[in-house]
């Protein structure tokens, strides 16, 4: 008997007298229908409030927040952040179509990095695929367009995310990721970012940027 | 002869402890219930709620024991006893030992049905909203653990404490935290549960009370058994002791 | 790890003697109970949350095979291998075959239970392989040689102090006159030190929160980032989960969530909640060739179909022995095992033998205060109790307390004889005791009276001064 057959049996000697067709019917219906839970009514809003308390509680969790007009301002708030921090004028990014088309020449001495990163970058730019204004959680799916490593390994992770795209609660998110990717099917990576790395490990006192980012910089468009 | 009346009738399940250790809390139950406009008997049939066999893991013990209180009290319109733990024992846990069996299941069900803690008895049976009797001074409350997370027993002694004249209520931090008494826990690991008494007799103390009240006696013999080697000044009393005005006798541990 | 829950009341004694122990778990209230109350009352959903958490994880564990099978067939949809494994050594033996097929020498890990469970880092080292745990807790006791004492917040009896000396010692590399006085400049220098281990390693290990059926995906939630950089950046992925760790769909993952971060830190959503399904597309620029699933039984097949089955819900948030009055008093060490505080009492036996556990489950004063805080509504303090069933009808437990509590439940089921040995017993330790009002010293009480004075009985018991009352009443009335 392979291993796993034999964990599957004994599964089903524990659940013995269970009607196996019933359970089947059961189990096809959750995963194929999703039932929905409970949804917190924090998040509940109209498109105005929820944008507002998208900013309001990724500040809460200690990112800085920027809003903008359209996309074509992202290069000249991607360079303020970085002036006003004192860091070198360079940014890596992906090749996500969003955010290569921008005016970035128009920013002089600004130097756009294309591709992943490889922990010699003092920050990183992505566009997050949604937002979830219950939690202030950015949503970035990994890809040539946004790849993962520009999440963790840069000091300063700025996050463009649209208007748009931020979401009441994390279930129409998820919902948005079916659409995206197909029913069942999901990017390499999903991450749901809420504020920047943290530890607590050394007698429970929090202190920002652990491993990853010291500093999440969100970008909200429109 | 007793003259029937319409009164309700109830049971007080006096609990061992207080029936060894500290009768006056029998009488202050009985002097509370009465006040509430009941009938109080006490049944003699009736031992220990067999709490220390269920929780040694004894349910052979624990259901005789359980068949023995259920038999001597299921004739009575209400069952309340002193304490938030046999309270819960007989109101909570009764029924989980029968569970399954055809004969007792359902009799253990209505049984409990009729269960009530003392404190919550007078105040969410009898909608009890003040007592009569005179103010004790600075008190404390601790919340026994069962009482508190099985029976919801909170807001009830405040507010009935809160009636009374010239009594000062002082919260000490955590009064939900358990004082480590946990029935043979205390003599089974005598070390973890001085630990966790150290840590309560300090709120108490910092807390500035002259004197500790609480629902459940177990507790309080804890608790003033380790102020009282400590020395400390504060005196512990059953809140309904106080509630019912009873207060002549020493309090427990007696005094200095 | 040796197993020393047998020595509990042992263990326990050196733990309350440890004044560097004593201070850190003073960390604990302000670290976790507080946080975690102010997000709970921030959400008027949260009992409702609860409820659904649990039945979520109840129907996913009354349907474990089938969504096993179907979360299996995803992996395997998604590139990724599912490797079954019924025992701790099986699931060793994957890892090390997994090792060496591939000439792995470093591996990194993320912070996780199960690896702690199958002592892997052990068995990696003895085998040549180098194992860097990276979360900054997890680095901190394995530079310590020790084993986690909490199961989120492994180094939590560990001091800064403790932490500075345990760098000093072992990154040669420190001047002496580097500060590292304060948490921030000790983190600044984990924080360095293991960023090139990332690049090094061969393989990155990680355990999972949950393990998604609808996606074949495993979630993994931290807040240091250091889980994913162990999972991005070497070339293979493994990941280790126990079979109860599944949930139907994401919407199900989504909810559970909500309470796990509550309740384990405080937060309304930990920093990271990472979902990883199969290795890199072919376009991706980063991520793992390989993603290796290791699902791991070990014991927690035989507690379906059990009064142990609720225990299977547990989602690892430390809750329970946050708000512990026993946990915080000792520490996780005394426990003796991987498991700590409520929820360790009731799984350790259930892992390793009633016969080594059977002091855990019996060192709850059952305050319950563990399962009105649990987010997945276990009921740790029942459990404890069966885990006293089982010991008492196998006569584990001590002769003295097994012959003692007969004795009493002698008396306590004969009424008339309890009242007679009562009636006999009191009048003589009440008059004994009546000066003073309390005992310092009693024979057979010892373990009371050994930290406490014991209160004495009135001269009379309750019942001899009601009967004489009524007597006199009905004397009077006739």
């Amino acid at each position: 008997m392979t291993p796993r057959d034999a964990i599957l049996g004994k599964i089903r000697g524990g659940l013995s007298g269970a009607d196996d067709a019933a359970r089947r019917a059961a189990v096809e219906a959750r995963l194929s229908t999703v039932p929905k839970g409970v949804i917190p009514a924090r998040g509940q809003l109209d498109d105005v409030s929820r944008v507002d308390l998208f900013c309001a509680m990724v500040e809460k969790v200690t990112c800085s927040v920027a809003r903008v007009r359209s996309h074509d301002h992202v290069p000249q708030a991607v360079s303020d952040y970085l002036r006003a921090r004192n860091l070198p004028h360079a940014i890596r990014v992906g090749e996500d179509r969003r955010l290569k088309t921008l005016p970035w020449d128009d920013i002089k001495t600004l130097e756009v990095r294309r591709g992943a990163s490889d922990g010699r970058d003092e920050a990183g730019l992505s566009h997050a695929m949604a937002g979830v204004a219950e939690t202030g959680t950015l949503v970035l799916s990994s890809g040539p367009d946004n790849p993962t490593t520009i999440n963790f390994l840069p000091e300063h992770h700025l996050v463009v995310v649209d208007a748009r795209d931020i979401a009441g609660d994390l279930e129409t998110v998820m919902a948005k990721v079916r659409n995206a990717f197909g029913k069942g099917k999901m990017p390499r990576t999903l991450n749901l970012i809420t504020g920047p790395s943290r530890s607590g490990d050394i007698e429970q006192k929090i202190i920002l940027g652990a491993h990853g980012p010291r500093a999440v910089h969100v970008i909200v468009v429109g | 002869m007793t003259v029937a009346s319409d009164k309700p009738k109830v049971g007080l399940f006096v609990t061992c402890l207080v029936d060894l250790f500290r009768p006056v809390v029998g009488f202050a139950a009985v002097k509370l219930i009465e006040e509430a406009g009941c009938e109080v008997d006490v049944p003699m049939a009736q031992t220990c709620c067999g709490q220390p066999a269920y929780n040694s893991g004894d349910r052979h013990d624990a259901r005789m024991i359980a068949q023995n209180t259920i038999r001597a009290f299921e004739n009575f319109d209400y069952v309340v006893a002193p304490s938030g733990s046999c309270a819960g024992m007989l109101k909570k846990h009764y029924p989980a030992l029968f569970k399954g069996d055809a004969r007792w299941e359902e009799r253990a069900k209505v049984f409990a049905g009729k269960v009530h803690e003392l404190v919550s008895f007078l105040a969410d049976v009898r909608g009890m909203d003040r007592v009569t009797a005179a103010g004790a001074g600075s008190v404390t409350y601790h919340d026994s653990c069962s009482g508190l997370r099985e029976l919801g027993i909170k807001a009830q002694p405040r507010a009935l404490l809160a009636s009374m004249d010239g009594i000062e209520l002082r919260e000490m931090r955590d009064p939900d935290v358990c004082c480590g008494f946990g029935g043979t826990f205390c003599v089974k690991y005598p070390d973890v549960s001085n630990a966790i008494v150290e840590t309560k007799t300090k709120a108490i103390s910092d807390s500035g009370a002259e004197l500790l009240l609480a629902g459940d006696l177990g507790c309080l013999m804890n608790m003033a058994g380790k102020l009282k080697r400590q020395g400390s000044p504060v005196e512990a009393r059953h809140v309904a002791e106080v509630l019912a005005g009873l207060t002549d006798a020493a309090p427990i541990g007696g005094r200095d | 790890m040796q197993i020393t829950s047998p020595d509990f009341k042992q263990n326990a004694r050196h733990a309350l003697d440890d004044v560097q122990l004593q201070k850190a778990l003073g960390n604990v209230r302000a670290g976790f109970i507080d946080k975690r109350q102010k997000a709970v009352d921030a959400l008027p959903e949260f009992e409702a949350l609860r409820d659904n958490a649990r039945d979520i994880k109840n129907h996913a564990l009354e349907n474990l095979d089938l969504y096993l099978e179907a979360y299996e067939q995803k992996v395997t949809a998604s590139g990724g291998q599912v490797h079954w494994a019924e025992t701790a050594a099986d699931a060793r033996s994957i890892v090390l075959d997994i090792c060496r097929t591939r000439g792995a020498r470093t591996v990194t890990k993320g912070k996780s239970m199960i690896t702690e469970e199958i002592e892997l880092n052990d068995f990696l080292d003895a085998a040549g392989i180098v194992p860097v745990e990276t979360d900054l807790g997890e680095y901190i006791i394995q530079l310590r040689g020790e084993h986690p004492s909490h199961i989120i917040a492994p180094a939590v009896h560990v001091n800064q102090d403790q932490v500075e000396a345990d760098f000093r010692r072992v990154h040669t590399h420190l001047a002496p006159d580097r500060d590292l006085t304060a948490p921030e400049t000790l983190l600044d220098e984990a924080r360095q030190v293991l960023r090139a281990k990332y690049f090094e390693a061969d393989i990155g290990i990680t355990g999972a929160n949950f393990l998604v059926a609808e996606t074949g995906s495993s979630i993994i939630v931290t807040n240091e980032g250091n889980g994913d950089l162990t999972q991005i950046l070497p070339r293979i992925h493994i990941v280790i989960a126990s079979i109860e760790k599944i949930v139907p769909t994401l919407d199900d993952a989504a909810q559970i969530l909500r309470v796990l971060a509550r309740s384990a830190t405080g937060q309304d959503m930990s920093v990271y909640t990472t979902l990883s399904t199969g290795p890199r597309r072919p376009d991706d620029p980063d991520g793992p060739d390989e993603y290796h699933v290791i699902l791991l039984d070990n014991g927690r097949s035989a507690m379906l179909g059990t009064e142990f089955q609720d225990m299977l819900r547990c989602i690892r948030c430390g809750a329970c022995m946050n708000h512990c009055p026993v946990y915080h008093s000792i520490g996780g060490h005394a426990y003796g095992w991987v498991y700590p505080g409520p929820m360790g009492a009731v799984l350790t036996p259930a892992l390793i033998g009633v016969d080594k556990g059977g002091h855990l489950p019996n060192a709850s004063t059952f305050c319950g205060r563990c399962e009105s805080v649990c987010p997945m509504k276990i009921p740790l303090p029942k459990m404890m109790r069966h885990w006293r069933e089982k010991e008492f009808e196998r006569g584990l437990n001590p002769a003295t307390q097994r012959y003692g509590l007969k004795a009493w439940a002698f008396f306590a089921r004969r009424p008339w004889l309890y009242r007679l040995a009562t009636s006999i017993a009191i009048p003589v330790l009440g008059t004994a005791g009546k000066a003073k009002g309390r005992f310092s010293w009693l024979p057979f009480a010892g373990g009371w009276t050994k930290h406490r004075e014991l209160p004495a009985p009135e001269t009379r018991t309750f019942r001899q001064q009601w009967s004489q009352r009524e007597a006199l009443k009905q004397g009077g009335a006739a």
